[in-house]
C-alpha cells in the first residue's frame, strides 16, 4: 500500500485523480488541490464552534407555539419530545430525541473527538476512526428532520381559533446548528486519519 | 457516460484485481502515468484504475471507501429518473399536500406553504432555507445531471462547463434533504393526530414516490465513471 503522498502525487479529493505534486488545480475538475489540507481543522474548528454557540438557544428557546382554544402551549425540543411520549407514541418520541438531541451531541463529541486526534497524529486505529467520520457525515443531515416538522405543521395548523402553531426561535438556531455542524464535518480532510502516527511507524495492515 | 466495459487503460497487464476493479501500486516496477491512477479521497492510498466488472465495484483496502461502482446503462438510467424527478418535484411543490381538518375547519397546504410557513423576523431565513433544500437544490441537481449527462450518454461531446455544472451538483448532494423531508411529514402526522384530522393530498405520494427514485438515481451514480467520461470524450 503506498499513498499518492508517498508517490510524489497529489490526489483530488473530488475526483480522484492524481497529478505530479505541485499542481495547483485539478485538471478534470477543477477542484483546488492539496496533498494534505493544512487548514482543513481550523475550519473544522470555527464550524464546530459555531454550532455548539447555536445548539445551546436552540434547546432553551421554543420550537413550537402551540395556540388552541383552550390554552397556549410553548414547547421546546426535548418537551416536545416528552409530550409525544406521553401521548402514548413512544417510537416517534424517539426518532425525535435522536435526532435533535441524541444525533447532534453525539456530533459535537465525534467531530472534536477526530480532530483532536489528527491533531496530535493518535495511532489508534485509523479505520475505525475513519468509520466514525463516515457514520457522522451520513448522519448528519438527518437533524434537519425537527426543522421540517415545525414547518410542515405551522403551515397546515392555522385553523383560526381552534388551533394554530407558530415556529419559535429555537427553530433558526437549530437549523443554522445542524448546518454549522455539517460544514464542520465537510471541511475535515480524512486522509490526515492516514498518515502515520508521530512516534512510532507503523505499517498499515 | 461510456459503457462499463470500456477498460481505463491498464497496459501494465499485471496480476489480476484484487478489489474487484483497483491494483495496489508497486513502486519498484515504475509509477504509471497519474491518468491511470486513482487515489482514495478518503484515506490518500494510490491504485491503478481499472473499470471493474459491470455489476461490480472497487473498493478501496485501507479505508473501505467505494471507489468505482459501475452499473450497466447507468447513463440512460440516471437520465430517465432525473426527468422523472424534476417533474415530480416540480408537481408536487403547486398540489396541496396535506390536509387538515379540526371542528369543521379545515387548511390545506403544498410544499410552497409549508417552506413559506417561516414569516416572522428572523426565521424567514429557515422559510429560504428550507425552500432551498427541499425544493431549489434537488431540481438543480437534477437538471445539472442532466445537463452533463445527455450529451455523454448520446456519444457526444461534454456541454459546455460541463465540468463545473457536474461539480456543482456533486457540492449540493449534501444539502439536497428530499428524503428527509418525507419522513419529517411522517412525524407531523403523529403529532397533529391528536389535534385535528389529517389526509394526505395526491403530492403527498408523489413526494413518497420521489424520495425512492431520489435514492435510487444516488445508487446508479458512480462520480467516478462520470468523471472519467468527461475526461475521456473532451
Amino acid at each position: 500500500m503506498i499513498t499518492a503522498r508517498e508517490a510524489g502525487l497529489i490526489a483530488c479529493r473530488r475526483c480522484a485523480r492524481a497529478w505530479p505534486m505541485g499542481t495547483k488545480v485539478c485538471g478534470r475538475c477543477g477542484s483546488r488541490l492539496m496533498s494534505r489540507d493544512t487548514t482543513s481543522l481550523s475550519r473544522v474548528w470555527a464550524w464546530w464552534v459555531a454550532g455548539v454557540i447555536c445548539y445551546i438557544p436552540a434547546n432553551l428557546s421554543p420550537m413550537l407555539v402551540t395556540t388552541t382554544l383552550l390554552q397556549r402551549q410553548e414547547n421546546t425540543i426535548v418537551g416536545g419530545a416528552v409530550e409525544i411520549a406521553e401521548s402514548g407514541d413512544w417510537g416517534v418520541a424517539a426518532i425525535v430525541l435522536i435526532a435533535s438531541v441524541v444525533i447532534p451531541i453525539g456530533k459535537f463529541i465525534a467531530i472534536a473527538y477526530l480532530a483532536i486526534s489528527v491533531a496530535r497524529r493518535s495511532a489508534r486505529s485509523p479505520l475505525a476512526r475513519y468509520r466514525l467520520y463516515e457514520v457522522v457525515e451520513f448522519i448528519g443531515r438527518w437533524s434537519m428532520i425537527d426543522v421540517f416538522v415545525v414547518a410542515i405543521l405551522s403551515a397546515l395548523v392555522q385553523l383560526s381559533v381552534v388551533a394554530t402553531i407558530r415556529p419559535g426561535p429555537a427553530a433558526l438556531t437549530f437549523a443554522l446548528s445542524v448546518i454549522f455542524t455539517m460544514l464542520s464535518a465537510q471541511s475535515f480532510d480524512t486522509r490526515m486519519i492516514w498518515d502515520p502516527p508521530r512516534r512510532r511507524d507503523r505499517d498499515d495492515a | 457516460m461510456q459503457p462499463p466495459s470500456a477498460p481505463a487503460s491498464n497496459d501494465r497487464g499485471a496480476a489480476t484485481p484484487t478489489a474487484g476493479g483497483v491494483l495496489p501500486v508497486d513502486p519498484p516496477e515504475g509509477l504509471p502515468p497519474p491518468e491511470d491512477l486513482i487515489a482514495c479521497p478518503g484515506c490518500d492510498a494510490l491504485y491503478v484504475a481499472q473499470m471493474p466488472e459491470p455489476t461490480g465495484r472497487a473498493v478501496c483496502e485501507r479505508c473501505h471507501r467505494v471507489l468505482i461502482a459501475p452499473r450497466l446503462d447507468a447513463g440512460l438510467r440516471i437520465i430517465a429518473l432525473t426527468l422523472a424527478i424534476t417533474i415530480l418535484v416540480t408537481a408536487a411543490v403547486f398540489f396541496p399536500f396535506l390536509q387538515i381538518e379540526a371542528a369543521g375547519m379545515g387548511n390545506r397546504a403544498s410544499i410552497m406553504d409549508v417552506a413559506t410557513s417561516f414569516r416572522s423576523g428572523v426565521l424567514v431565513l429557515v422559510s429560504v432555507a428550507t425552500i432551498a433544500v427541499i425544493v431549489l437544490v434537488p431540481l438543480m441537481r437534477t437538471l445539472l445531471l442532466l445537463y452533463v449527462l445527455v450529451p455523454l450518454t448520446a456519444g457526444r461531446r461534454p456541454a459546455r462547463h460541463a465540468r463545473g455544472a457536474f461539480r456543482l451538483a456533486q457540492e449540493m448532494k449534501p444539502w439536497a434533504m428530499t428524503e428527509i423531508f418525507a419522513i419529517g411529514c411522517a412525524v407531523a402526522l403523529v403529532k397533529v393526530a391528536s389535534l385535528a384530522h389529517l389526509e394526505f393530498g395526491a403530492a403527498f405520494w408523489m413526494f413518497a414516490v420521489l424520495v425512492i427514485i431520489v435514492i435510487a438515481n444516488d445508487i446508479y451514480m458512480c462520480s467516478w465513471s462520470i468523471w472519467k467520461s468527461i475526461e475521456d470524450a473532451e
